[in-house]
C-alpha cells in the first residue's frame, strides 16, 4: 500500500491548480480517496470525529441490497425457467440471471458516475457518494428485458435533471433512482408495463402453455385473481416484477441491515407500511370490488411495495428531514400507493408515483413541522412571561 | 429534595486518558499568558509595555467597547511579550511568572454587607468580571445589566473531563463567599446543575443556591443544557453564567483581599503517561507542564480544553481563560487505505455500521482526523439524537448559513452556544463545521442586533 500511496503523492501535484491535469483533479481526487481517507483533520470546532462518513453510509447501503440482487438473479432464472418450461439447480438459475443483469448494473454505474465526475469537474467539487447507492437502485427497480440504451438515457436523464442541475448529491428534490424509472415508464411504457417485460425472453419466444407472466397486481387490475401467487410466494419472491423487488424477505434482510446501523430510517418504514394497512383496510370496509376486499397485508409483499418503503422512501435526501415529518411523510406513501394500486387502473403499482409525489412534498411538510416548532417556542417564552 | 430531569439524548465518547485522582507533582510556573482571543467579541486595548512589572490583579488590558471590563495579570512578574497575529490583532500577552504570586491590595470584605454595585466594581477592578458569561452568545456579561438568574453546572460531562467534586474538595468557604456576592448580582436565583451521584457531594453544603440534578449522556453537564431545562432563554432573557473554580476566584476575593488565580487543572489524553491532577496558575504556560509527562510516539495534539471544543494550542502554547484540562491526543494526519471498508475496531462510531457497539466498555485511542471529507448534508436526525434540546439543529444551522436572522431567532439561536452543538458536529456524517458555523451565527446576531 506504501508503494502505491507514494505513487499517488508523486503525481498528485499533477491534478492540482496549475498542474498539467488540472482539469482532472475531481476524478483523481475521487479515486485517492476511495483508495485512501484522506489525511485531514480538524481544523476547527471537536478535534476528533465520528468514524462513518459519506462513503462508509452509503456501502452499507449497497451492502444491504445484495440480499435483494442475490434473488433477484435467481429469480430471472427460475422465472425463465417455469415461461418455458426448463429445469435448471439453485446456482444454474443464479448465474442464467446474474449474466443479465451485470450489463444493466454496469451500464447504470458507467453512465452515473461518468456524469457524477464529469459534473464535479465542472463545478470544481469533490465526487460525491451518492451514486453508489443510486447505481444499484436502479437496475433492481426495472424489468429484466430492458435494452440497455433505455437504461443509459434513463440514468443520463436522472442524474443530470434530477440532481445535478440542483447542485449534485444532498441538493436534489426528488428521488434520483426513481426518477430513471418514471422517466422510463412514461417514455417507453411498452418495455416497462404489461405482462411480457418481466420475464427473460418471453417477448421473443412463446412460454408453455398457461404461462402469462402477469404480476400479481397486474392480475388484481385485469381481475383474473384466479391464478394469483399464494401470500407465502409473493412474500419468498417467487413471482415475476422488476429484477430486485419481488421478495419481500430479502428486502426485510436489507431492511433489518439498515435500520440496525441507524443509516436508514425505521419511522420512514414503519410509517410507510402503516399508512398501506389503514387505507387497505379502509378499502376492506367500503369494499365493492375484489380489489378493495383484498386482505391489506397483500399489499406489503406484491409489487416494489416493500423495496420502495426500505430502499427508496428512507431516502434522506428526499424525505422529510424532521423526525415528526418523517411520519407523515411515510404515512401517506403508504397510503398513497395503495389508493393508485387500487383505484387508478392505468397504473397497477403505486408505489413508484406515491414516493415521487411525497418526494415534491416533503419539503412542505418539514414546514409545517417547523412552523410548529416554532410557535411551540413562541408560546413557551410567553407563558414564562405572564405565567 | 432536588429536582431531578433525565436527559435521554447525548453521548459519552469514550476515550482513554481518564485523570487519576491524585495530584501530580507541582510545575513551577514560568510564564503565563491572557489570549484576548478566549473572549469572543472582546476588542483588547493594551494598558501595559513589554518590560512592565505587574502585579496580580494588575490590570493589562481592556475592552474598547466595555472599558469597564478589565484583564488583569494572573500572577506577579514582568511583561515579556505581546504577541499579535494577522493584522496587528493581540494573540497573546506573556507574562514572565517572578514566582512570589504577590497580588495587587483589594480590601477584603464580607459580601453579604456590600450593595451590588460595591461587588460589581471589586469584580471589575480585579479582573474577575470577564469569567461572567452571558446567555444569549456566550460572551463576557455587561456590567451594567441584571440578569434573571446566574446558573453555574457543578460537573463536566464532556470526554475525560475533571471531576469537580475533587477539584473543588476542601474549598467550601471560597466557594460560598463567591455565592454570596453573586447572589447580589442578580434578583433571580443561582442555580446549580449537578449530576444523581453528587447528591451528597460538595454542593449540598452549599447554601444560597438553587441544585438541580440532571442525569444523562454528554451534554447534561453543559450549563445552556441545564439552563435549556429549568429556564430557558427566550428573546430579550438574559441570564449569567460562571465556571465554579470561577466562583472560588471571587470568593478568595472577597475573604483575602488578594487575587489568587490558583486553579486545579487534568491533564488527559491517550497520549499522556499518567493523567493526573495538577495544581497551576490560570493562563499558565503548558511548556512545563507537557515535560517528560507525554509519550512523544506520534505527532500530539495538544488541546487547553476537551476535544469537543477546547483549543489546539501546541506544545508551547498556554492554558485557555476558561479551560480546566489539557488534552494530549495523536494528530491524525494520516491516509488510511480503503478507510470506509475497513473495520475500523479501533476507532468510536456512534452509528452501528462500525463495531464500536460490540464493545461498549471499550475505551478508545481518538486522533484528529476527520474519519472522511466534508459534504453536502446527506443523513438526517443525526444531531436530534445528541442534542437534548427542544431545538431543530440541522435547520438552525441551515438558517445560519442563509444569514436568516429571523429564522435564527425563531430557531432558537439564543439558547445555544458552540459547546452544546458541539457532539453534532462530532457525530456529523458530512463533517460539517457547526461550532464555527454557529459562532458566525451568533456574531451576526451582535452586529445586527447588538449585544
Amino acid at each position: 500500500m506504501k508503494s502505491l500511496r507514494k505513487y499517488l503523492d508523486k503525481k498528485k501535484p499533477l491534478f492540482q491548480t496549475g498542474g498539467k491535469f488540472a482539469k482532472l483533479g475531481s476524478t483523481f481526487g475521487a479515486i485517492e480517496t476511495f483508495l485512501f481517507t484522506p489525511n485531514h483533520t480538524s481544523k476547527s470546532g471537536v478535534h476528533i470525529h465520528d468514524a462513518i462518513d459519506l462513503k462508509r453510509t452509503m456501502i452499507v447501503v449497497v451492502l444491504a441490497m445484495v440480499p435483494a440482487l442475490l434473488f433477484g438473479s435467481w429469480n430471472i432464472g427460475y422465472q425463465n425457467g417455469l415461461a418455458f418450461g426448463v429445469e435448471r439447480g439453485l446456482i444454474e438459475n443464479f448465474i442464467f440471471g446474474f449474466i443479465k443483469i451485470l450489463p444493466i448494473i454496469i451500464v447504470s454505474y458507467g453512465v452515473g458516475l461518468g456524469i457524477e465526475f464529469i459534473a464535479a469537474q465542472i463545478r470544481g467539487h469533490e465526487v460525491n457518494e451518492g451514486y453508489l447507492v443510486t447505481g444499484m437502485l436502479i437496475p433492481l427497480i426495472l424489468p429484466v428485458n430492458i435494452p440497455l440504451w433505455m437504461v443509459a438515457l434513463a440514468v443520463a436523464f436522472a442524474v443530470i435533471f434530477g440532481k445535478e442541475i440542483f447542485g449534485g448529491t444532498g441538493y436534489n428534490i426528488m428521488n434520483v433512482a426513481l426518477l430513471a424509472r418514471a422517466f422510463l415508464f412514461f417514455a417507453y411504457p411498452s418495455q416497462m408495463s404489461g405482462d411480457a417485460v418481466w420475464i427473460y425472453e418471453l417477448p421473443s419466444k412463446v412460454p408453455v402453455d398457461g404461462f402469462s407472466g402477469a404480476t400479481p397486481l397486474a392480475q388484481l387490475a385485469q381481475g383474473t385473481t384466479s391464478k394469483m401467487a399464494s401470500f407465502s410466494d409473493m412474500f419468498m419472491g417467487f413471482i415475476p416484477g422488476s429484477i430486485g423487488e419481488t421478495s419481500t424477505l430479502t428486502v426485510l434482510i436489507g431492511a433489518a441491515i439498515l435500520i440496525f446501523t441507524g443509516i436508514g430510517s425505521w419511522k420512514i418504514m414503519l410509517s410507510t407500511v402503516l399508512g398501506a394497512l389503514a387505507i387497505g383496510l379502509l378499502c376492506n370496509i367500503l369494499a365493492v370490488n375484489e380489489y378493495m376486499a383484498l386482505p391489506p397485508y397483500y399489499h406489503l409483499v406484491m409489487g416494489g411495495f416493500a423495496f420502495g418503503a426500505v430502499f427508496m422512501a428512507t431516502d434522506p435526501v428526499t424525505a422529510s428531514h424532521t423526525e415528526k415529518g418523517k411520519w407523515i411523510y411515510g404515512f401517506m406513501i403508504g397510503a398513497l400507493a395503495v389508493l393508485i394500486r387500487v383505484f387508478n387502473p392505468a397504473y397497477p403499482e403505486g408505489m413508484m408515483l406515491a414516493i415521487l409525489l411525497m418526494n415534491i412534498w416533503s419539503p412542505l411538510i418539514d414546514y409545517f413541522v417547523i412552523e410548529s416548532h416554532i410557535k411551540r417556542r413562541l408560546k413557551r417564552a410567553k407563558t414564562k412571561a405572564n405565567p | 429534595m432536588s429536582k431531578v430531569v433525565h436527559l435521554k439524548r447525548g453521548l459519552d465518547i469514550r476515550l482513554k486518558g481518564d485523570a487519576e485522582k491524585v495530584f501530580g507533582s507541582s510545575v513551577k510556573i514560568d510564564q503565563v499568558a491572557l489570549k484576548p482571543t478566549d473572549f469572543p467579541g472582546f476588542s483588547p486595548k493594551i494598558l501595559v509595555k513589554v518590560g512592565q512589572k505587574v502585579k496580580a490583579g494588575e490590570s493589562v488590558c481592556l475592552d474598547k467597547y466595555n472599558p469597564e471590563i478589565l484583564i488583569t495579570s494572573p500572577t506577579s512578574g514582568e511583561v515579556l511579550a505581546i504577541n499579535r497575529g494577522e493584522r496587528r490583532k493581540v494573540l497573546e500577552i506573556v507574562i514572565k511568572a517572578d514566582g512570589k504570586n504577590t497580588s495587587v491590595d483589594f480590601s477584603k470584605a464580607n459580601p453579604e454587607n456590600l450593595s451590588r454595585d460595591e461587588i460589581k466594581d471589586q469584580l471589575k477592578i480585579s479582573g474577575l468580571w470577564p469569567f461572567l458569561k452571558q446567555r444569549p452568545y456566550g460572551t463576557v456579561a455587561k456590567p451594567e445589566s441584571t440578569p434573571l438568574s446566574i446558573f453555574i453546572s457543578g460537573f463536566d460531562s464532556s470526554p475525560l473531563a475533571p471531576d469537580y467534586e475533587f477539584i473543588l474538595k476542601g474549598q467550601t468557604s471560597a466557594f460560598q463567599t463567591g455565592i454570596n456576592a453573586l447572589a447580589k448580582l442578580t434578583d433571580g436565583k443561582i442555580h446549580v446543575g449537578i449530576r444523581p451521584d453528587q447528591a451528597n457531594g460538595f454542593f449540598s453544603g452549599i447554601k444560597n443556591i438553587v441544585i438541580t440534578q440532571f442525569s444523562g449522556p454528554h451534554p447534561a453537564g453543559n450549563v445552556g443544557i441545564q439552563i435549556h431545562h429549568v429556564s430557558p432563554v427566550s428573546k430579550g432573557d438574559l441570564i449569567w453564567t460562571i465556571n465554579p473554580q470561577e466562583v472560588i476566584y471571587i470568593g478568595r476575593l472577597f475573604e483575602t483581599g488578594n487575587i489568587d488565580f490558583t486553579k486545579i487543572i487534568a491533564l488527559t489524553g491517550s497520549e499522556v503517561n499518567s493523567p493526573k491532577y495538577y495544581q497551576v496558575i490560570h493562563g499558565t504556560s503548558l511548556a512545563g507542564l507537557l515535560n517528560k509527562t507525554t509519550k512523544q510516539e506520534a505527532k500530539e495534539r495538544i488541546i487547553s480544553g476537551n476535544v469537543l471544543k477546547g483549543e489546539n494550542v501546541g506544545a508551547d502554547g498556554f492554558l485557555g481563560f476558561f479551560d480546566q484540562q489539557i488534552t494530549v491526543i495523536p494528530e491524525g494526519d494520516y491516509y488510511e487505505f480503503l478507510g470506509w471498508a475497513m473495520p475500523r475496531l479501533d476507532k468510536f462510531s456512534i452509528s452501528h455500521s462500525y463495531f464500536s457497539w460490540l464493545f461498549p466498555k471499550k475505551k478508545y485511542k481518538a486522533d484528529s482526523n476527520l474519519n472522511g471529507e466534508e459534504r453536502a448534508y446527506v443523513m438526517t436526525g443525526q444531531y436530534e439524537k445528541v442534542l437534548p434540546m427542544d431545538i431543530l439543529p440541522v435547520f438552525l444551522i441551515k438558517a445560519i448559513i442563509a444569514n436568516d436572522i429571523d429564522k435564527m431567532e425563531q430557531l432558537g439561536i439564543y439558547e445555544v452556544i458552540e459547546e452544546d452543538l458541539a457532539l453534532c458536529e462530532y457525530v456529523c456524517t458530512s463533517k460539517t463545521e457547526v461550532q464555527r458555523i454557529l459562532r458566525e451565527g451568533i456574531n451576526l446576531m451582535i452586529k445586527e442586533l447588538g449585544n
